[in-house]
């Protein structure tokens, strides 16, 4: 198959297959990075949560498993919006792709939107790692590593989230001015690449922070 | 059987005033903005060496102080300093970007026959991330540097020391995504820009050992980068993930931080391979031995790296069971390693051996790989290494693997192709002097420490008991020859850009599709769409076909 004169034919491909194909293999790639990225903080988790089971489960008593489901189903759902994204993007309907990247777009907000009211809840009960951290419970300040993770865990994925964002804005510039069509949408379907991945990234955080420590009830 | 490729390649005279892609545009924003390959390596062999030269005086002060047992040229602080700056621009900004940074960047596409790498804005991007932590890394040194050893463990790193930790620590983070998307274009690169009958049997060692390296890039960088963030988080925010006050564990990091930095080593040694693999087939004139071999022992090397870590932990409070499994694992490197030694002697036997520079560094190779490798099987061991941990056994081992490894694949390559790099070149009489110096200089300073360290002086100290002196006095007298075998190829190399003699296409008449374009090559890298129909090490089947022969059809693919 020929699109030799393709306007979205970079210089150095053969032909939009080709180019399709390095870009789609570039992204799983880099998923593969981050995978690798986000192992190394799951590495942590597996071990100290290991050390000190106790200590975790009354940490993740102090999160709120209302705020925390309620954005698993916001992020599940931007996912399916980003999903019916792509699929009008292959058929050619930019206006449908535009529609569903604000809903995707939207979602992600609420997303972070929630998450700050979680953070800033912590805040108020001292619960940020560092000098003034204190843990009433009877584990004292052994939840300390616990809140460290949760942290920096969500705090990682928060910020894929505003990477996310930002890349949404750009693609929906991008659509408007035209540069997608039903043959050339890769960069739609890349993003959606990602997207998905940061939102599974979550689907893995929420049961490890917020749901299996609640049911531990070992001795302290 | 190569007809297609040599007979549309231009003759030199023909493109003599045409634009190569070093005269196709001007100025410096042509330079900082490009999307050509050949110019970001380029970009990298400029600021590379730089830095090589940076680590290189760092070096020579860390000679300098210890050519007497006493510390009397710089404070303990100070040569804490100056020997963790000395490791992390050589390891991080030096060895891990010198040949895919240069050499991968300039020739992958030519060898595939490509236009360029599969995301050339993301190659330019590669390399400002490169410069930025690079940046941010010699700030940090100028400002007073780091004194952590360029292992930056805690609890030290993140309790207790006052240096400047948390900039050259983000340095060498943002510097890993630069190593993490070369290795990513790398690989997408191979997969989907090959020309036309470019099978995965037909491409050059070199493309194997790139392709392998990316490997590692793409799997081992990030795990280092969450660690170093980490690292950065527990200065800034007192996390205590590594803090053991906190129930946080150092041991951790040391885990996370060689999970990557052993495959590290390989990230500088496949890439060297990769080098020696094109030098000793075109200097033997002779199809390399056991090709799917030496292609597979890469890859071999990159899978098998990412299980060995453990052996930098035998004396950390690590299991001693996990000791044994990892001692063991370690000894399984060493078989793909062997693999290739012998594959390359067995191409050197009965080959038409000449002597040419390239051909000097690759033997030289051989010779450090293989002493730097066997000392790598004692340190394997776990007995042994109980003994001669933290001694200058350990750094005579490292330098001759790493630095003997990846500098000589790295000059014999540079030599190799820098006439198709700039169409010149260079004088053969002071390059081989230089390699001589090189060979000679680096034996003398390194195989000393060997000595050294078995008999037990520690690394990382300023001072030492004046028995060691006699052996300090010879390692600093070779550092000496060894940088005079540096500063040689760079008067000489820049030399040749305006002075040396016009290459033309193919100097040593080697096979590669490299060699069938202009030198330097167009912006394009090929007049022509080349597609290759043959194997890439045929040089008997090039002699017998130059020499009027017909060539039996079953040694050709």
């Amino acid at each position: 198959m020929s699109h030799g004169h393709s306007p979205f034919l970079a210089h150095h491909f053969d032909d939009l297959e080709q180019q399709k194909e390095a870009s789609t293999l570039g992204m799983w790639l880099f998923l593969v990075q981050e995978v690798m990225f986000f192992g190394g903080l799951f590495m942590c988790y597996l071990l100290y949560r290991w050390k000190d089971p106790n200590a975790f489960a009354a940490g993740s008593h102090e999160l709120s498993i209302e705020l925390g489901g309620f954005n698993t189903i916001v992020l599940i759902a931007s996912s399916l919006t980003m999903a019916l994204g792509v699929r009008s993007a292959q058929q050619g309907k930019i206006k449908a792709l535009i529609n569903w990247l604000y809903a995707t777009g939207f979602l992600g907000t609420v997303f972070l939107v929630v998450k700050y009211f979680e953070y800033s809840a912590k805040w108020e009960h001292h619960l940020i790692p560092g000098p003034n951290f204190h843990f009433a419970g009877e584990v004292g300040n052994r939840a300390e590593l616990f809140f460290s993770l949760y942290f920096a865990m969500t705090g990682m994925h928060a910020l894929h989230m505003i990477v996310g964002l930002g890349l949404l804005v750009w693609l929906v510039r991008k659509a408007m001015k035209g540069h997608f069509t039903a043959e050339y949408y890769n960069p739609v379907e890349n993003f959606g690449l990602y997207w998905h991945f940061v939102d599974i990234v979550w689907i893995f955080l929420f049961p490890l922070l917020y749901l299996i420590g609640r049911h531990y009830h070992g001795g302290a | 059987m190569n007809a297609t490729a040599s007979a549309l390649a231009p003759s030199p005279s023909d493109t003599a005033g045409r634009p190569n892609f070093l005269t196709a545009e001007h100025g410096l924003k042509s330079w900082l903005l490009t999307l050509d390959h050949k110019r970001v390596a380029i970009l990298y062999l400029i600021s590379v060496s730089c830095f090589f030269l940076l680590g290189g005086v760092f070096a020579m002060l860390v000679r300098l102080e210890l050519m007497t047992p006493a510390g009397d040229l710089m404070l303990p602080d100070t040569y804490n300093r100056v020997f963790t700056g000395h490791g992390v621009t050589m390891v991080f900004f030096f060895l891990i970007p010198a040949i895919p940074g240069i050499l991968g960047n300039f020739l992958i596409p030519l060898m595939i026959g490509a236009k360029d790498v599969a995301f050339p804005r993301l190659n330019l991007a590669s390399w400002y991330l490169y410069m930025t932590g690079g940046m941010l890394m010699l700030a940090g040194t100028l400002n007073g540097g780091v004194d952590t050893g360029w292992t930056f463990y805690p609890p030290y790193s993140t309790s207790y020391t006052t240096t400047n930790v948390l900039i050259v620590g983000i340095g060498v983070f943002i510097n890993g995504f630069s190593s993490i998307l070369t290795g990513l274009n790398f690989m997408v690169t191979v997969h989907r820009m090959r020309c036309p009958g470019m099978t995965w049997f037909r491409l050059p060692l070199f493309i194997w050992g790139q392709y392998a390296t990316s490997l590692i890039m793409v799997l081992g960088t990030p795990v280092v980068a969450i660690t170093l963030l980490l690292l950065v988080f527990e200065r800034l925010f007192h996390l205590g993930i590594f803090d053991p006050g906190k129930g946080g564990d150092p041991i951790l990091f040391q885990h996370l931080f060689w999970f990557y930095s052993h495959p590290a080593v390989y990230i500088m040694i496949l890439p060297s391979m990769a080098v020696i693999s094109e030098l000793i087939a075109c200097f033997s004139r002779k199809r390399i031995f056991g090709y799917h071999f030496v292609a597979f022992a890469s890859i071999g090397i990159a899978v098998l790296g990412f299980v060995v870590w453990g052996h930098h932990l035998y004396v950390s409070g690590q299991s001693v069971y996990a000791g044994v499994v990892f001692s063991l694992l370690t000894m399984l490197v060493a078989i793909p390693s062997a693999v290739k030694v012998f594959n390359w002697s067995m191409t050197l036997y009965q080959g038409s051996v000449s002597l040419e520079t390239p051909m000097l560094y690759a033997l030289g190779f051989i010779g450090l790989f293989t002493v730097g490798g066997l000392t790598g099987v004692f340190l394997g061991t776990l007995g042994f290494d109980v003994h001669v941990h933290d001694t200058y056994f350990v750094v005579a081992h490292f330098h001759y693997v790493m630095v003997g490894g990846t500098i000589m694949g790295y000059l014999g390559g540079l030599h190799f192709w820098w006439p198709k790099i700039t169409g010149r070149l260079y004088p053969e009489f002071w390059a081989k002097i230089s390699a001589l110096l090189v060979f000679v200089g680096f034996n003398l300073t390194f195989f000393p420490q060997f000595l050294l360290g078995y008999m037990g002086m520690p690394r990382r100290y300023h001072a030492y008991p004046p028995e060691f002196q006699v052996l300090n006095i010879l390692s600093t007298a070779g550092a000496s020859v060894l940088a005079l075998g540096f500063v040689l190829p760079t008067i000489y190399f820049i030399w040749s850009l305006k002075s040396g003699k016009l290459a033309g296409n193919n100097p040593w008449n080697a096979r590669g599709l490299e060699w069938e374009t202009t030198s330097p090559p167009p912006t394009q890298n090929f007049e022509f769409t080349p597609s290759v129909s043959r194997e890439p090490y045929d040089y008997f089947e090039a002699a017998e076909e130059a020499a009027g022969r017909a060539v039996p059809p079953a040694r050709s693919h």
